[in-house]
C-alpha cells in the first residue's frame, strides 16, 4: 500500500508528494532491487556504516553499499522492529544493547528482508568504516560470525582536540591505501581507479552545495523546511548509496528548486498533517529522532506550531555547513577528512559551539535534546551540552528521552507532556510576566 | 438584589487527586477543594470545584462575621462548629446514596433477604455513627468519602462474617460497585444551600445564621477556568485554557513564596524540578521519564507493603536511629528490598528512613539536571506533607548546595491549581482589555 493510500484508509488527509520525494523513492527502490538481484548479476556488496561513509570509493569499484543502521531505522518506521528486537533478545542480546544492533540481528535471523520487501544479499565485505562508536565494532563482530566474508576496519581517530592534524589525516589515508582499497580490489576484481573516484567526488561536492543551501533555507522566517523531521529525508540520498552519483545531483537540484518556490511563496514546511500553519516556535534539536513513532513524534511538534530549524542528526553522516566539501583534487585526503569530520566524531566543545551557533544563526527560541540512552555516541555528555548551550545563548534547553527503534521506550504521554511544557515555557518567557 | 462575585478557577487533575482553587477578582484565594481522581475525570473536576466553592463560602461567611465585629477566636469557633455540621450533612447525603445503590445492586444480582438485611444493618450502623465522626477533636483517617465510608463498611462486613451472619466477599463486591457510582455522582455530594440549611439547627448563633443566609444568596460567577495536570487534555476546556503543570507549579510556587527560584514537586506519578525567575516564569525544568520510580506512588506502595496508612510513613521514619541504605530505585524492587531487610532483622523505622532518602535522591538528580537548588527553594506536591521526605531533602540539599531556605506551604498540594487559577485570572484581564479596546 502506498503512503497516500494508507493515509486515506486511516482517515488522514492525503499529502501530495513533491517530485523530489517521488524521485528519492524511485532511487531507493532501484538500489534495493539491484541489491536483491546481486546474487544473479554478480554485483558485489559491502555492509558499512553511515557516519563518515566511503560511498564514492565503494561506487568507484562498483560495490553496492548496504547500511544496517538504515535498515534498522526503516524496520522501526515500518513497525517491524519490536519483533526483530524480541528475537535478538531471545538469542541472548541484552536489553541495554543499542536497539539498531538488535533490530538488525533480528531482521537477519528473519530472512534478511530489506525495507522494500526484497531480500538483501549476504555481504562480500564487512567494511567497518567508522570506529567512533564502539558498538559498531561489536556489531560487525556479530555479523562476522554470520557471514564468511572478509572484514576490514578503518580506524577513525576522534577529534579529541577539536582539529584534524596532518598525522591523523595521514593515518587514515594510509589505512585506505593499505587495507580498504586492496580489500575492495579483491572482492570486485577491479583495480583502484583514482580518476573514477575523482569524478565521483566532484559530483558529491555539487550535490553537497545544494543540500547545504536547502538546510540553510531554514534561516528564513517562516522556515520553508523542517530541518529535523523533514531533514532526515533530505539527507537520505547523500548519506546512503547515492553520494557521487548523477542521481544525487538531480535529486538535490530538484529539492532545492522546490524549496526555493516555497520560500518565494512564504510557505512553511509540509508536516504529516499538511502545511504547518503559523510558525510559533523555532527550535534546534540535538540527537537522533525516534523512528517507531516518527509520525506521532513529529505531530507533537507540528501541532504546537513548532518548526525545527536546525538539527545535529542531519550531520550524522558528515558535516558540511562548516564549509567542508569533497575535494576531487585530494581524493583520499578528502575522504579521510570527511570520515573524521562526521558529527559524533567531534569533541564536546565543538558540539556545544555548533549547537550554540545554530541557535543564534537560525534565530531559534531554544533547543531540545532527544536523548537515547542506548546510543552512547550521541548521549554521552548531553547534559553538559544542555547547560553550556543555555549559558552561551541564554535560550532555554529542553530534554526528552526516547529510543531509536525499540517501541517500548517511547512513552508518548510523557514526551508530549514535556514538549508541551517546553513550548509553553517559551511562550511564557516571550510574553514576559504577563 | 443578589450579590455576585466574579471568580477565576484553576483545576489540577492529578493522577492521585484532583484539586481546585477559586480566586476572587483581587487574585486572593477564596476557596480550595480536593477529591480523589477517578476514572471519570469530569466528575473529579466537578467534585473538586464543588468543594472549592463550598470552601469559598466558608471564607465568605468568615468575612461576614468579621464585618459584623466578631473577634477572631469566636469566629474560628463558630465556623468550626458550622463546618463540622455541614460535613456531617454532606457525609449523610453520600451515605444515603450509598445505601440506595447497595440495595439496588443486591436486588439486581438476585441476592436474598439475608443480604438486604445485612446491608440495612450496616447502613443503619454507619448512619448512627455519623455524628460521632464529625465532633470537635475527632481525627478522621481521610477526608474522602470513599476512604472514610469504605474502611468502616469493611469493618462492619467483617464483623457480620465473623458472627456467621453473612459471607464477607459478596458484601465487598456490592460495595465496590456501589461506591463507584456514588463517587461518580455529583448529586450524591449535594449543594451548599441544601447542607447549609440542614446545618443551621446545630449552628445556633444568630450572627452565624445571618451570615450563612447572606452567603447562601451570593452568586459565585465563574469568569474562566484553566486546567492543568496529567488529565488536562481530557478536561472539557478550550486548548488555550489548558496549561502544562510545569508552568502552573512554577507560578503557583512563586505566588506562595515570591523569592522562590527553584521548585521541586513530587506528585503521584512524576517528579518535577523547576527553575523560575523573579516573575515566576519557568526558565528550565526536568522531569522523570520512562520510569516513575521515586514518585509519590512509591510511598503508597511501601505503605501498602507495610500495612500502614500513607500519612503514618513519615512519622514512623522520624523515629529511626539510623538510615538503612536502600539501593533500588525501582518501586517494586524496593518492596523486595524492604522485605529482605525486615527478614534480616532491621527495624521498620530505619528501613523507612532509607526509603525516604532513596526517593529524595532521585529528586536530587533531577534538581541537578535542571540547574541545581537556588535560593529560595520551594517543595510542593503531596510528598511535601511527609515529614521524613522533608528531612531527607533538607539534609541532601545542605550536603550538596549549602544552606537554602526551604519553603513548604501547608497548602502545597494546591500549588498547581493555584498556578492554573492565576493563569485564568490573567486570561480574564486579557479579555477585559480586549473588551475595553473594542468599546473605545
Amino acid at each position: 500500500m502506498t503512503d497516500t493510500a494508507a493515509d486515506q484508509t486511516r482517515g488522514r488527509p492525503a499529502i501530495t508528494k513533491d517530485a523530489s520525494q517521488e524521485r528519492q523513492k524511485a532511487m531507493i527502490a532501484s538500489h534495493f532491487t539491484r541489491l536483491a538481484r546481486a546474487p544473479e548479476t554478480g554485483d558485489k556488496c559491502a555492509y558499512t556504516f553511515v557516519p563518515g561513509n566511503l560511498t564514492e570509493l565503494l561506487n568507484s569499484f562498483g560495490v553496492l553499499p548496504v547500511l544496517p543502521e538504515i535498515n534498522a531505522l526503516q524496520s522501526g518506521m515500518r513497525g517491524k522492529s519490536r519483533d526483530y528486537i524480541g528475537l535478538a533478545e531471545k538469542l541472548g542480546h541484552s536489553e541495554d544493547v543499542c536497539t539498531y544492533v538488535k533490530c538488525d540481528i533480528g531482521m537477519l535471523k528473519s530472512g534478511n528482508i530489506g525495507p522494500t520487501g526484497e531480500r538483501l544479499p549476504s555481504p562480500d565485505l564487512l567494511l567497518l568504516s567508522y570506529t567512533g562508536c564502539f558498538t559498531f565494532l561489536k556489531w560487525f563482530e556479530l555479523l562476522a560470525q554470520e557471514y564468511s566474508c572478509p572484514i576490514v576496519m578503518l580506524h577513525v581517530p576522534y577529534q579529541g582536540d577539536g582539529v584534524i592534524t596532518d598525522s591523523m589525516r595521514r593515518y587514515v589515508v594510509d589505512q585506505l591505501k593499505k587495507k580498504v582499497i586492496p580489500a575492495l580490489e579483491r572482492i570486485s576484481g577491479r583495480a583502484y581507479d583514482e580518476d573514477l573516484l575523482k569524478e565521483q567526488l566532484a559530483r558529491s561536492a555539487r550535490a553537497e552545495d545544494d543540500l547545504v543551501w536547502v538546510l540553510e533555507s531554514a534561516k528564513h522566517r517562516p522556515s520553508p523546511i523542517d530541518a529535523y523531521f523533514g531533514g532526515v529525508y533530505y539527507i537520505g540520498p547523500i548519506f546512503t548509496a547515492f553520494r557521487g552519483t548523477q542521481d544525487a545531483i538531480e535529486y538535490y537540484r530538484e529539492l532545492r528548486a522546490e524549496i526555493e518556490e516555497r520560500l518565494r511563496l512564504h510557505k512553511g514546511p509540509v508536516t504529516p498533517d499538511g502545511e504547518l500553519g503559523e510558525e510559533r516556535y523555532r527550535v534546534v534539536v540535538e540527537g537522533p529522532p525516534n523512528w517507531t513513532s516518527f509520525r506521532q513524534f513529529w505531530q507533537m511538534f507540528s501541532e504546537e506550531g513548532a518548526c525545527v530549524v536546525a538539527s545535529t542528526y542531519t550531520k550524522v553522516g558528515g558535516v558540511y555547513d562548516n564549509g567542508f566539501r569533497h575535494d576531487p583534487s585530494r581524493p583520499l585526503e578528502t575522504l579521510a577528512e570527511y570520515c573524521m569530520g562526521c558529527y559524533t566524531n567531534l569533541n564536546l566543545p565543538t558540539r556545544v559551539q555548533m549547537i550554540a551557533r545554530y541557535v543564534q544563526d537560525y534565530s531559534a527560541d531554544g533547543f531540545l535534546i532527544n536523548s537515547v540512552k542506548s546510543c552512547n555516541s550521541f548521549s554521552a555528555g548531553q547534559l553538559m551540552i544542555l547547560r553550556e548551550v543555555e549559558q552561551r545563548t541564554g535560550k532555554p534547553g529542553g530534554f526528552i528521552e526516547s529510543d531509536l527503534v525499540d517501541p517500548r521506550y517511547f512513552s508518548a504521554s510523557n514526551i508530549k507532556n514535556r514538549l508541551e511544557s517546553y513550548f509553553q515555557m517559551i511562550a511564557q518567557k516571550r510574553a514576559g510576566a504577563q | 438584589m443578589t450579590m455576585r462575585i466574579e471568580t477565576c478557577v484553576g483545576i489540577d487533575l492529578g493522577s492521585t487527586t484532583t484539586k481546585a482553587v477559586v480566586l476572587d477578582p483581587d487574585q486572593k484565594v477564596l476557596g480550595r477543594g480536593i477529591t480523589n481522581s477517578r476514572s471519570n475525570y469530569d466528575v473529579a473536576c466537578k467534585v473538586a470545584l464543588g468543594e472549592a466553592l463550598i470552601n469559598a463560602r466558608f471564607a465568605l461567611i468568615d468575612g461576614r462575621l468579621q464585618h459584623a465585629g466578631v473577634d477572631a477566636a469566636r469566629r474560628q469557633g463558630l465556623l468550626q462548629q458550622f463546618e463540622l455540621a455541614f460535613r456531617e450533612q454532606q457525609y449523610r447525603s453520600q451515605l444515603r446514596s450509598l445505601a440506595e445503590r447497595l440495595h439496588h445492586h443486591a436486588v439486581r444480582t438476585g441476592l436474598g433477604t439475608a443480604t438486604l438485611r445485612a446491608l440495612e444493618h450496616i447502613a443503619a450502623q454507619m448512619s448512627d455513627e455519623s455524628a460521632g465522626l464529625f465532633r470537635l477533636g475527632v481525627a478522621r483517617k481521610s477526608d474522602f468519602f470513599r476512604d472514610l465510608a469504605g474502611s468502616r463498611y469493611i469493618e462492619l462486613a467483617e464483623a457480620l462474617a465473623r458472627d456467621g451472619v453473612h459471607a464477607f466477599d459478596p458484601l465487598v463486591g456490592l460495595f465496590d460497585k456501589a461506591i463507584l457510582e456514588v463517587e461518580n455522582s455529583t448529586e450524591a455530594v449535594g449543594t451548599f444551600a441544601e447542607h447549609a440549611r440542614a446545618s443551621m439547627a446545630r449552628a445556633g448563633d444568630p450572627l452565624l445564621q445571618q451570615a450563612v443566609a447572606q452567603v447562601s444568596e451570593i452568586e459565585l460567577e465563574q469568569r474562566t477556568c484553566v486546567g492543568t495536570g496529567y488529565g488536562r487534555q481530557r478536561l472539557p476546556f478550550p486548548e488555550k485554557l489548558i496549561r502544562s503543570e510545569i508552568l502552573c507549579h512554577g507560578l503557583g510556587a512563586h505566588a506562595m513564596f515570591p523569592a522562590t527560584r527553584t521548585v521541586l514537586d513530587i506528585g503521584g506519578q512524576d517528579t518535577k524540578a523547576i527553575q523560575v525567575d523573579e516573575h515566576g516564569i519557568v526558565t528550565s525544568f526536568q522531569m522523570n521519564d520512562r520510569c516513575a520510580a521515586g514518585c509519590g506512588r512509591y510511598l503508597g506502595y511501601i505503605a501498602d507493603e507495610m500495612n500502614l496508612g500513607l500519612h503514618e510513613l513519615g512519622p514512623m521514619a522520624g523515629k529511626a536511629c539510623r538510615t538503612v541504605r536502600i539501593n533500588s530505585t525501582c518501586t517494586v524492587f524496593a518492596g523486595a528490598e524492604l522485605r529482605e531487610r525486615l527478614s534480616l532483622g532491621e527495624k521498620r523505622e530505619d528501613i523507612l528512613s532509607g526509603l525516604h532518602r532513596a526517593i529524595v535522591l532521585r529528586a536530587m538528580s533531577l534538581l541537578a539536571r535542571s540547574g541545581g537548588v537556588q535560593e529560595q527553594f520551594t517543595f510542593t506536591g503531596g510528598v511535601a506533607k511527609n515529614s521524613a521526605a522533608i528531612k531527607a531533602l533538607r539534609d541532601l540539599v545542605r550536603e550538596n548546595y549549602g544552606e537554602r531556605t526551604l519553603n513548604i506551604s501547608p497548602d502545597s498540594i494546591y500549588t498547581g491549581a493555584l498556578g492554573a487559577a492565576l493563569f485564568a485570572w490573567r486570561e480574564v484581564q486579557r479579555q477585559n482589555e480586549t473588551t475595553a479596546e473594542v468599546m473605545s
